[in-house]
């Protein structure tokens, strides 16, 4: 164990903090990871993006008005996903058009929430939670309602598996054979919402996107089939955040200054990371052999 | 409201609106929406460094606003597009958290990095903003025609010898270069909102390309000088004005839009029936 000290500074197995961190960033890497699998096939990075805006006005506006912050990424969410469905973002004409307009109304709205939240004393150090998110400081009572949460997403995506996979491969396709997309679509909207919600849990409001498509898109290059998709951006996310989680904490230890480095800067880092690392030729051409082995069509 | 104190966001606001009117109506024209938010988000990572350094925030903002460009055209040249553009915008604004908390600056720098401070703008940034503005008008107007022909029709325009993808990272240094100047006094979370609201508007407004340019200038200004105002009047942050506004005029531009095609409709019908009874 001694001389794991290098790797693991002292205190990180048996502080509170950090368990809430990795059980809550755990949780919200993989229901990230399901929902952005399908998120980048649909092409709807953009509309996960404007989400994620949309639930940093959500955040401001709860503290706002003493609701905790998930209250309001999880509604914010909700009421963003309902908008863009409403104006129509279904269709790909006019859907970036449609996207940008709630984003930029809703940034509108943090600004606001936020000038108010940092003008009123009794809430401190909101732009900086909201936006970039402060995990180590997740009150651990917080667990369940994640928990509910994140079961929410996942059985939401079970229940439309397949006509939400035919409906992102070829809306003409499924629409022949009577899939109802715009409420397949709708429910994945809803997913979406809170998915993006618990990310912003753990990694901020506005770089919640990261846990969403990064660890998604690598693994959609890497493998062509959407069941080990899915398991590897699973590992993928999860990795990313438990590595990040322990960085922040050993960043407190490197230098003489003694101030840890954010944590959300060390995942969104590692996710980037992995999505260029995915993308080298020499990745490709292995993945693309081993597809070619196991008689599957590149 | 128009005191000594104020002028120099009066200034600065009026050439931001015309700017971003000029180069929004290309962004709606192009579908260029994502990445034309996230090259702000990433210039907002070069003043927060700048801030570290101690070099001027203007350089900052022009340095991490053209590698934010360059990054996402040369990224989304070899995987999908709007991951390339998501995963590049976050990964900017992480590093823009970072630098702000090495600065040890942490609320009022970020949240006027992001949502902007009118009262901000000093006598000696408007040069600069001036100068950059000129560029960027020069460089759309040079680029006119090109970039007009590559926009609509993107195949007869390779077939004319225009290179669609240089044309792409041309328009995205050019995107690179208004926001840089705007970035300072509307954030850079709202700047977007100043280059998709107004110009989508004038879009649905009329179809002429030269009116709709003039139109979203025009949409522009209303909505930086209302939101001055406002902000003036009632003492809460330009960019919530400027958010909404911009949402607001899209809005209405969709209304007319609306209106004058059931008008349309119902011409149409009133025209058949005549021709009807005359038959």
């Amino acid at each position: 164990m001694t001389d794991l000290h290098w790797i693991f500074e002292p205190g990180f197995f048996s502080s509170q903090p950090v368990h809430v961190a990795v059980t809550i960033g755990g949780v919200a890497a993989v229901v990230c990871a399901i929902v952005g699998v399908f998120t980048v096939m649909r092409g709807q990075s953009f509309a996960g993006h404007a989400l994620a805006d949309v639930s940093t006005a959500g955040g401001s506006g709860a503290l706002l008005v003493g609701l905790t912050p998930l209250t309001g990424f999880i509604g914010g969410g909700v009421i963003g996903a309902a908008a863009m469905d409403m104006i129509g973002i279904r269709r790909v004409r006019g859907r970036d058009l449609a996207t940008g307009i709630v984003l930029g109304a809703s940034t509108g709205f943090a600004a606001l929430f936020l000038y108010l939240d940092t003008t009123s004393a009794a809430v401190t150090g909101a732009t900086q939670q909201i936006l970039f998110g402060s995990i180590f400081t997740v009150d651990p009572s917080t667990i369940p309602i994640v928990a509910i949460f994140s079961a929410t997403a996942l059985v939401i995506i079970a229940v439309i598996y397949r006509p939400l996979l035919l409906s992102s491969m070829s809306d003409d396709v499924a629409a022949a054979r009577g899939v109802p997309l715009r409420l397949v679509g709708l429910l994945f909207m809803l997913a979406l919402a809170l998915a993006v919600g618990l990310s912003a849990l753990a990694i901020g409001a506005i770089l919640s996107t990261a846990l969403l498509i990064g660890p998604a898109a690598a693994a959609l290059r890497l493998t062509k089939r959407v069941g080990s998709a899915l398991a590897l951006a699973c590992i993928l996310g999860v990795g990313s955040t438990w590595l990040g989680i322990l960085l922040a904490y050993d960043s407190y230890y490197w230098g003489s200054s003694h101030r840890g480095l954010p944590v959300s800067f060390f995942i969104v880092g590692l996710t980037f990371a992995l999505y260029l690392a995915s993308g080298l030729p020499v990745v490709r051409a292995h993945a693309e052999r081993r597809a070619k082995q196991s008689g599957e069509a590149p | 409201m128009f005191s000594s104190f104020m002028m120099n966001a009066w200034i600065t606001a009026t050439i931001v609106a015309v700017i971003a009117g000029v180069v929004g109506f290309f962004v709606v024209l192009r579908g260029t929406a994502f990445p034309a938010h996230a090259i702000p988000n990433g210039a907002f990572a070069g003043a927060a460094a700048a801030n570290v350094l101690g070099v001027s925030s203007l350089l900052g903002l022009g340095v991490c606003a053209l590698l934010a460009a360059l990054g996402i055209g040369a990224l989304g040249r070899r995987g999908r597009k709007d991951v390339a553009t998501a995963l590049a915008l976050v990964m900017m604004l992480a590093l823009g958290a970072v630098f702000v908390s090495l600065s040890g600056e942490y609320e009022p720098e970020i949240y006027s990095l992001l949502f902007g401070e009118i009262l901000g703008v000093s006598t000696s940034e408007i040069l600069p903003v001036v100068l950059l503005g000129l560029a960027c008008i020069a460089a759309v107007v040079f680029l006119y025609r090109p970039l007009m022909l590559s926009s609509i029709v993107p195949d007869i325009a390779e077939a004319k010898g225009v290179r669609n993808h240089r044309m792409e990272m041309a328009f995205l240094v050019v995107v690179a270069g208004a926001t840089t100047m705007t970035l300072p006094v509307v954030g850079a979370l709202l700047i977007f909102s100043l280059m998709i609201g107004p110009p989508a508007a004038a879009r649905s407004i009329t179809d002429r390309p030269l009116l709709a340019m003039v139109l979203s200038v025009l949409i522009a200004l209303g909505t930086v000088w209302i939101a001055i105002a406002a902000s003036y009047e009632w003492n809460w942050p330009i960019g919530f004005f400027v958010g909404v506004l911009g949402a607001l005029s899209y809005g209405l531009g969709r209304g007319w839009a609306a209106l004058r095609r059931t008008r349309r409709a119902v011409h149409a019908v009133h025209a058949e029936a005549a021709q009807a009874l005359a038959g």
